[in-house]
């Protein structure tokens, strides 16, 4: 090894801690400071393997094209009353469905930092235990945007519209990185609190596909029995969906759209909310 | 030992963890005392599961204790566990860097956790980077590195901030012997930096003896005995004289043989190895070998040295450092006869 003794603190002076007492910056400061340096740690990683994602979505899009073919009569059933093709119909819910299996697997990347070391080495330096969730959601949220954005593109390849334009998509997108949220700070929370892998592949098989079927992603929930839509009107995934079909449509309902997606946020906040708050939890037996 | 000298000082620090299928759980510290010096490297000693690593992560403000205070640079870890942040950097067992990313990457994104900006956090690290022998690999993913230099980018990552303090939790655990040599030397080059504490947990005696200007042992969550590691040894005066006996020896039996002896004192029986001290080693021996053969007993070796921590441990857990660990917890009493010769 290099014999360079300047390498070290030279003085005594320079050994002191930068500030402990008085940081330079307000909590809210720190945190926002944090939170942009940590998620740029997050997309990097990203961008070095952007097939990651493009291989996330393949599961979406067998869906989107197998049961856009093999349900395509569905719309004809009396009561159904769409006006578009079942392809139409479909991609809002499939938006929802990608942002919300996706980001179930966000608690495995906790798991992988807590093993490695990684989390402690964050908790052990004074960096915001919010930035380092916050990091977590935005780059979920990209992750989400990204996906979306490719299932709406390949929709429109073949053959699906979207009458309410660049905006409602947009909106569209824009709700399913909401739910996205909730379902990634539940899956952070739970590798934090279990720190097992298995218990977050549970969550995903008891929640993805119930979740999924008590919603309008596939059918109306009109056609539904009666339990089902009691369900279906309670569920976040199917506020999305509703959001985002809503909000391609030729004439959107903006009042109903702000009410869900009002909601959504509310749900996600808390979510963060919990997901920071199982950092407590975590040092206890750490 | 004036308290305000010290840059950790723990009291009384207990910590149990819940474990499924231990009722009360398992207890890792019981009763932890620590009081570490400024400037120097303190080694803190012990076998896998002696509450080493729950000491480091509880200065380190990671873990909370159950009970027991502590400082570091007398700032209290419980109550304001942000200020310690900023004076300690942690090297963890488990590497914290990030695989992903690359080498300089990893530095700079401490820097600017520590809340160092601009110009000095580039130069810090690439001044890390150079010490650390990383340079060339600077921009290459962590995932490549080697397990020495991956160690020495963790190092770097606890400097990276300029502490008063810094944790080496197990730092040359999993490294081969060249990697280790090379990090000794690097960890006694940090000691004799101005104002630097370093506190060094390890389970290998060596490390401890070679680079720990102080130490403790630990042994099941209590610190067992504290001191230079040449005052340990001198403690435990003269030689040790070791005797390995054939299988079929009765313990109660040499025990009672050797411990009629003048020539040794402390003898202790762990399996079929017998360990006693003497003032002179070397005239020992053949008294010893004697005394067995009258009782029947031919000693299948025999040996006389210096003291070493291993016999510093054996005298005050009553057991060999090879023989301990975490699977030693229900260790039978026969390992724990130490009879003091009665003189």
């Amino acid at each position: 090894m290099a014999t360079v003794q300047s390498a070290s603190a030279p003085t005594g002076a320079a050994l002191r801690p930068i500030n402990p007492a008085a940081p330079n910056a307000t909590a809210f400061g720190t945190t926002m400071v944090h939170t942009w340096y940590l998620t740029g740690r997050k997309l990097h990683a990203l961008v070095r393997q952007p097939w990651v994602l493009a291989f996330s979505v393949v599961q979406p899009v067998i869906w989107l094209f197998l049961f856009g073919q093999l349900f395509r009569k569905v719309i004809d059933i009396p009561g159904f009353a769409y006006h578009g093709t079942y392809l139409d119909y479909l991609v809002p819910g499939l938006i929802a469905m990608n942002a919300m299996a996706n980001n179930m697997w966000a608690g495995m990347s906790m798991i992988e930092e807590i093993d490695r070391g990684t989390l402690n080495r964050f908790l052990a330096s004074p960096a915001s235990r919010i930035g380092i969730m916050n990091a977590s959601v935005v780059e979920q949220a990209v992750s989400t945007t990204v996906q979306s954005l490719i299932i709406v593109g390949l929709g429109l390849a073949g053959g699906a519209r979207y009458h309410g334009g660049v905006a409602g998509v947009a909106v569209m997108v824009a709700a399913s990185i909401l739910v996205g949220v909730v379902f990634g700070a539940l899956s952070n929370a739970t590798g934090m609190l279990l720190r097992s892998r298995e218990a977050i592949i549970g969550v995903y098989t008891f929640f993805m596909l119930p979740l999924m079927f008590l919603s309008s992603a596939f059918m109306q929930t009109r056609l539904m029995p009666g339990w089902m839509q009691a369900i279906a009107s309670r569920n976040p995934l199917n506020w999305v969906v509703q959001i985002g079909r809503s909000a391609v449509s030729a004439h959107p309902g903006w009042g109903a759209i702000g009410v869900r997606a009002g909601g959504l946020a509310v749900l996600a906040a808390a979510c963060v909310a919990v997901s920071v708050a199982t950092f407590r939890s975590y040092q206890k037996n750490v | 030992m004036n308290t305000t000298d010290c840059a950790i000082e723990a009291r009384q620090l207990v910590k149990t963890y819940a474990v499924r299928g231990a009722k009360h759980g398992i207890r890792a510290l019981d009763g932890l005392d620590l009081a570490v010096p400024r400037g120097m490297i303190f080694g803190l000693l012990g076998p896998n599961g002696a509450g080493k690593t729950t000491t480091v992560k509880i200065l380190t403000s990671l873990a909370r204790p159950d009970g027991g205070t502590a400082r570091v640079e007398g700032i209290d870890v419980l109550a304001r566990p942000g200020q310690v942040r900023h004076v300690i950097g942690v090297v963890a067992q488990r590497s914290g860097a990030d695989p992903t990313a690359t080498g300089r990457e990893n530095l700079i994104l401490q820097g600017r956790l520590y809340g160092m900006r601009g110009g000095s956090v580039r130069a810090r690290a690439d001044e890390l980077l150079g010490h650390f022998e990383l340079t060339e690999a600077a921009g290459r993913l962590v995932k490549t590195y080697s397990g020495g230099m991956q160690r020495r980018l963790d190092v770097a990552l606890g400097l990276m901030h300029r502490p008063a303090v810094l944790f080496l939790d197990e730092p040359t655990t999993g490294l081969d012997p060249e990697a280790r040599a090379a990090m000794w030397q690097e960890i006694a080059r940090l000691a004799s930096r101005d104002g630097l504490t370093v506190l060094l947990t390890t389970h290998y005696l060596e490390e401890a003896d070679r680079l720990a200007d102080r130490l403790a042992i630990v042994d099941r969550g209590r610190v067992v005995t504290t001191g230079e590691p040449e005052e340990l040894k001198r403690e435990l005066r003269g030689d040790v004289v070791q005797v390995e006996l054939p299988a079929d020896a009765d313990a109660r039996l040499v025990r009672g043989v050797l411990g009629a002896l003048n020539e040794v004192r402390d003898v202790v029986i762990a399996g079929r190895n017998v360990s006693a001290r003497s003032d002179d080693g070397a005239a020992a021996v053949p008294v010893v070998l004697a005394a067995l053969q009258r009782a029947g007993i031919n000693a299948a070796s025999v040996a006389v040295a210096r003291p070493s921590l291993d016999d510093v441990y054996l005298r005050h857990t009553g057991r060999r450092y090879s023989e301990s660990g975490t699977a030693d917890r229900n260790r039978s009493e026969d390992q724990r006869e130490l009879v003091e010769a009665s003189k």
